[in-house]
């Protein structure tokens, strides 16, 4: 448990430290301000659904690039042979970098609680679709950075990383509305494994348990695998 | 030089250790055990399987077949406990490069389960004893490769371990930093158990009480360094050259005295000199220092060759001892790479 606190702190303030968590983070709320408020006078309604319709897709590709270093920069440094002889578990590092990428998301989005604080002084907002959305948000980051420290550990080069991690995001995000290619008797599985359903269905402010177990068991298999690769390479 | 032979239980117990990679063979079939306090020089070429070797007996690599043993834990059941009895340096010391200094130890320390009120007094001990007093500040990217070592080294040492594994402590040093490494590494060697790699023969000569040499994932040599060098009796060699002599009659000579196992006659500028290299099958010139080595006999070849040509009117222009150094040897057993 402390290893686990002591790995993801680390790596957390290690985001910090290099200038890329800064770029990442001012690279989000520009794109996600802009497409947000380009439309959000023109629909005139006091919440945040053109916010949450976007952050799938933003999260399919700037998740990948924060925990697209997480394991394949410390295996081509070499740092990872230190870390793996340290005291510790595979299971402790693969919590403990996963908890640091979600720290990381869940700062990344701190400031855009100033969406609603500043639409609820211009028009009558429901709290309830704003408080699903953002546990939706972060259960969303989750289940992505679990796909990305996956992808991280496939291999050391952190390009390849980054785009194996986008892929699998982006898919999962999109899945949902290619069900017109799949057959009509595996439409209804395929549309379950959509990010988007299960997203959207939350920021609606319902908090369904399949959306709940979705979420959850995506996180569990990401890092599941994570540890899986971890004792292959050993 | 400072044997420790008493059996008591041995700290590491290598056994039929084997690693393949795909198909390929790094470590083949490796046995060997560690006393409690001994520093053993693990030596070899390169991709020899010396890395390899260590990194299986830090946990990192799991082997393909064959078991370790340390104190009571064994590889890889319990393979967590053994990495908190064990301190480890891999190779070129990778750490996190962008951390400072203190920041990096602070986390190995807490990592490693040092309580939070000791761990600033642990890190003053070891920048103390690793010589990081001025450095603690710096990030660890701006440091010179003895400077990373140091910090590695501080790493390793962070629970005061009873086994430190270090690999290839002073390569890529420069002489002063090997200097430094090399005094750090005999300050905390006095009760420890420290098994390290490294290439470079003086060193495994000047610091270790037994040396494994291995090739090819084979071990072809496990012996103290005195007894390499000893190996067969093949190590002691005379050269002796002679002026104003007949080399028919000084051959002759040479072969009747006891001890001796075969002359060699080397090439000449004049003629009336002559030149020879004397093999022994008794070590010369070490009766009476120290008798272990030449079969508890005090008979000195070279002694017994002095008084010989003392007997003649032949000049001696040169008469040395040659002992067959460990780069020889480590030649010898590792040639055909």
């Amino acid at each position: 448990m402390m290893q686990i606190a002591q790995i993801a702190g680390r790596e957390f303030k290690d985001y910090f430290i290099s200038p890329i968590a800064y770029i990442v983070i001012a690279l989000f709320l520009v794109l996600t301000g802009w497409f947000f408020f380009s439309t959000f006078f023109i629909f005139d309604r006091a919440d945040l659904r053109g916010f949450f319709a976007l952050l799938p897709t933003v999260f399919s590709f700037v998740i990948p690039a924060v925990t697209m270093r997480l394991f394949s920069e410390e295996m081509n440094v070499g740092s990872y042979e230190t870390l793996l002889t340290m005291p510790v578990t595979f299971g402790d590092i693969a919590l403990g970098k996963f908890f640091a990428a979600l720290g990381f998301i869940a700062a990344m989005l701190v400031p855009t609680l100033s969406y609603p604080l500043f639409i609820s002084f211009v028009g009558n907002l429901d709290p309830g679709p704003v408080a699903g959305g953002y546990l939706g948000a972060l259960l969303l980051a989750g289940g992505f950075c679990s796909i990305g420290i996956f992808a991280s550990s496939l291999t050391r080069n952190q390009i390849v990383a980054f785009i194996l991690g986008s892929a699998m995001c982006f898919t999962l995000t999109v899945i949902d509305k290619m069900l017109f290619f799949v057959p009509a008797s595996l439409a209804s599985w395929v549309g379950y494994l959509g990010a988007d359903l299960h997203f959207q269905s939350i920021a609606k402010g319902v908090v369904d348990s399949r959306d709940l177990i979705y979420f959850l068991s995506v996180i569990f298999l990401g890092l599941f695998a994570t540890y899986l690769v971890m004792q292959e390479k050993n | 030089m400072f044997f420790n032979h008493k059996k008591e239980a041995v700290v590491i117990q290598v056994e039929n250790l084997t690693k393949y990679y795909n198909d390929f063979c790094a470590v083949d079939n490796l046995s060997f055990t560690i006393n409690p306090g001994e520093i053993l020089g693990l030596l070899g070429p390169n991709g020899a399987g010396k890395t390899t070797t260590l990194r299986m007996l830090t946990g990192f690599f799991k082997p393909t077949s064959g078991t370790i043993q340390v104190k009571d834990f064994s590889i890889p059941e319990d393979t967590l406990k053994i990495k908190q009895i064990m301190g480890y340096l891999p190779e070129s010391a990778p750490l996190y490069h962008n951390m400072l200094v203190f920041d990096y130890l602070g986390y190995v320390a807490a990592v490693k389960g040092i309580p939070r009120e000791k761990r600033v007094q642990r890190l003053k001990e070891l920048s103390e004893l690793c010589g990081l007093n001025g450095i603690m500040h710096r990030t660890i990217d701006e440091l010179s490769k003895g400077l990373k070592q140091r910090v590695g080294l501080a790493h390793a040492l962070m629970t005061d371990p009873e086994i430190l594994v270090l690999d290839e402590p002073t390569s890529g040093l420069d002489p002063n930093q090997i200097a430094e490494i090399r005094a750090i590494i005999r300050r905390i060697g006095r009760a420890k158990t420290i098994i390290f790699s490294t290439h470079i023969l003086s060193e495994a000569e000047s610091t270790c009480d037994r040396i494994v040499i291995i090739n090819r994932g084979k071990i072809v040599a496990d012996d103290t360094t005195q007894n390499l060098k000893n190996l067969d009796g093949t190590g002691a060699s005379i050269v002796l050259s002679l002026a104003d002599a007949d080399p028919e009659k000084a051959l002759a000579l040479i072969r009747g005295i006891k001890g001796v196992r075969r002359v060699e006659q080397k090439k000449t500028e004049s003629a009336g000199d002559c030149r020879f290299e004397i093999h022994c099958s008794i070590s010369p010139g070490s009766s009476g220092s120290d008798t272990n080595h030449n079969n508890g006999q005090d008979h000195d070849p070279g002694r017994a060759l002095y008084l010989a040509i003392r007997n003649t009117d032949w000049i001696i222009t040169e008469l040395s001892h040659k002992t067959r150094s460990l780069e020889t040897i480590f030649q010898e057993l590792t040639r055909g790479n």
